[in-house]
């Protein structure tokens, strides 16, 4: 069975990576290491049909839950739809906590419906029957879905794998914001530019990115609706206007403006009206970031001499400061879980990505390369995506909250930079 | 006489001359058309003087100028304006107070290390020292506008100190 699986997740590999190669320029190619604490095996058959569809969906959804660290797949030879008879006994003899089956038929309006059932092994019981309708254009969407089911089921956390991610990318004198499906794939161009862009962040429901752009010849912000490329200006006040955050009610975006002098935290409406200062110190306050229930702001300042992370009301008022450990700590990110606080640290001269666990205050470091930048947590809590830098390119990286499970994500030619993880969407 | 007139007697000569030794049998010569009398021409006034006026170059252009050199550079986590930078910012100041139509971005930069928005910061800090000493020299603040390009834009491309001292920088933009 072992070498089985092995066989198996080389081939997938090796199929996966010519997939990525052959695809246009713009895929980002995806490199997978480590794996987590503890694995779920679950066994997983061929859906009937799927070779009819654009996309093998099976081969998504196993990808998506081999990658995350928390499964062992399992994988069973030929097709196996949600009607069929299975042998759990048989399953469970094997090794295989879980089995998922299922099928993929064409609908009359020319979509695709994908059917599936989860049965848990131990218990003999069904766990999840359902389906999901996807055009064909989105299938890999559909796949994702199952997965993040399968995922929520057998872990109790909520799947990430039909999230996206947005992020930065510098070809030469190009820049360019992109979207892609968290996995990598689905590449769509959000705004193409001769200048900088950097700092994007996602609207709560995920149909907008708000961010920094310096095609003005300075830093100005932004906000940017993907599905009908509407800009919105939030800010252009004298001096610089950057780090951009969205409240989780989506009224309200934080951002960092010098208009007074030294860089200080305001807060402005989504339309960009209502301007309110929200930091008053006598340092450089940026990163301002809201906490999921939209109560707190942490952000970084300097007014203790060097940079450290605070947190505050989300009105402004009394600071309290957070972090104590080395000299220089910025970009905060909190998870929506409010238990994690990540942040990049230099300690000896490496800039790393490191966690806080707000609960027993213990520290842990999440990399071993030393140019990190740029965490953002998936809406799950459970995994951070980051940019870095291995042989001078820019690449993104995503490890799990304990560091066992690791990505990188890089493009064929140029640098990476930027990455902002999605919301779950409706 | 002029020339034209010694031209025009030696044709009238040589058709005499002709005409006085052709043979009976040749034709009588075609009727020389008449010259149009020349016309009189006005002597060239070489005395007087046409006065040109030199066009102005804006000292802003000349690229030898105090104004060509525009950039002021700072040491490592620094925000202080070196004494070197002095005399850019004096011949900078000057011009902008007496030409109150002119407005200048004064961009800053930083070197490649750290992370980009609290670099933007720093940027910004350096812009915003060269601000305030043109203010310190009689320049409205209306003329002013510090901002930061933080890393993005680096000017030297290197991973060395040297590449770092040059990107370490704010510049003054017309």
């Amino acid at each position: 069975m072992n070498v089985l699986i092995k066989k198996n997740v080389v081939s997938l590999f090796l199929l996966m990576w010519m997939v990525c190669c052959s695809a246009q320029a713009q895929q980002l190619h995806v490199e997978i290491s480590g794996i987590g604490a503890s694995q779920i095996p679950i066994a997983i058959a061929g859906f009937t049909n799927e070779q009819l569809a654009p996309q093998i969906v099976t081969s998504i959804i196993k990808d998506d839950l081999s990658h995350s660290g928390y499964f062992k797949v399992m994988n069973i030879l030929g097709s196996v739809s949600e009607t069929d008879n299975v042998n759990l006994t048989d399953m469970k003899s094997q090794g295989a906590d879980a089995l998922l089956v299922g099928s993929v038929q064409k609908t009359e309006d020319g979509r695709f419906d994908v059917r599936y059932k989860l049965y848990d092994t131990n218990k003999m019981s069904t766990l999840s029957f359902f389906n999901v309708t996807q055009s064909p254009q989105f299938l890999r969407v559909a796949a994702h879905k199952v997965a993040d089911d399968v995922f929520e089921k057998l872990t109790g956390i909520r799947g990430i794998f039909s999230t996206r991610i947005a992020y930065v990318t510098k070809r030469g004198p190009n820049y360019q914001l992109e979207i892609a499906d968290s996995d990598g794939d689905g590449v769509q161009v959000a705004i193409k530019s001769k200048e900088p862009i950097i700092s994007p962040t996602w609207s709560p429901d995920g149909t907008k990115v708000a961010y920094v752009s310096f095609e003005l010849k300075k830093p100005v912000v932004y906000a940017q609706n993907l599905v009908t490329g509407q800009r919105t200006l939030i800010a252009n006040y004298k001096g610089n206007n950057s780090a951009p955050a969205w409240s989780p009610d989506g009224n309200k975006i934080a951002l960092a403006l010098s208009k007074d002098g030294l860089t200080q935290i305001y807060s402005v409406n989504v339309d960009g009206s209502g301007l309110q200062r929200l930091t008053n110190s006598a340092g450089i306050d940026t990163e301002p970031q809201y906490s999921a229930d939209g109560q707190t702001i942490y952000f970084t300042s300097d007014r203790s001499g060097g940079p450290q992370i605070y947190r505050m009301g989300a009105n402004g008022g009394e600071a309290k400061r957070v972090t104590f450990t080395g000299s220089y700590n910025i970009t905060p990110r909190i998870s929506a879980d409010g238990q994690t606080l990540a942040y990049i640290s230099r300690r000896d001269n490496k800039f790393q990505l490191y966690v806080l666990d707000l609960g027993s205050n213990q520290e842990l470091r999440l990399t071993d390369t030393q140019d990190d930048d740029s965490p953002s947590f998936a809406p799950n809590s459970k995994y951070i995506v980051y940019a870095t830098e291995i042989a001078q390119r820019g690449s993104l990286g995503v490890v799990s909250v304990d560091g066992r499970t690791k990505q990188r994500l890089t493009i064929q030619a140029g640098d990476v930079r930027n990455p902002s993880w999605g919301p779950f969407m409706k | 006489m002029s020339s034209n007139s010694i031209k025009l007697a030696l044709v009238f000569a040589a058709a005499a001359l002709a005409s006085a030794c052709s043979t009976p049998k040749v034709e009588a010569p075609a009727p020389v058309a008449a010259a149009p009398a020349p016309a009189p021409v006005k002597p060239v006034e070489t005395r007087t003087v046409a006065p040109v006026v030199a066009p102005e170059v804006d000292p802003l252009n000349d690229p030898n100028g105090v104004l060509a050199k525009r950039s002021v550079y700072f040491d490592f986590d620094s925000y202080i304006i070196k004494d070197e930078f002095n005399s850019l910012l004096a011949a900078h100041g000057k011009y902008l107070a007496s030409h109150t139509g002119r407005k200048v971005l004064v961009q800053g930069n930083t070197d490649e290390r750290g992370g980009r928005e609290y670099n933007l910061a720093l940027g910004q800090k350096r812009a915003a020292a060269v601000t305030k000493s043109l203010t310190a020299l009689g320049v409205a603040g209306s003329q002013l506008e510090a901002v930061s390009l933080g890393k993005e834009k680096p000017k030297a491309a290197g991973h060395d100190e040297a590449a770092w001292a040059e990107n370490r920088r704010a510049d003054i933009v017309y």
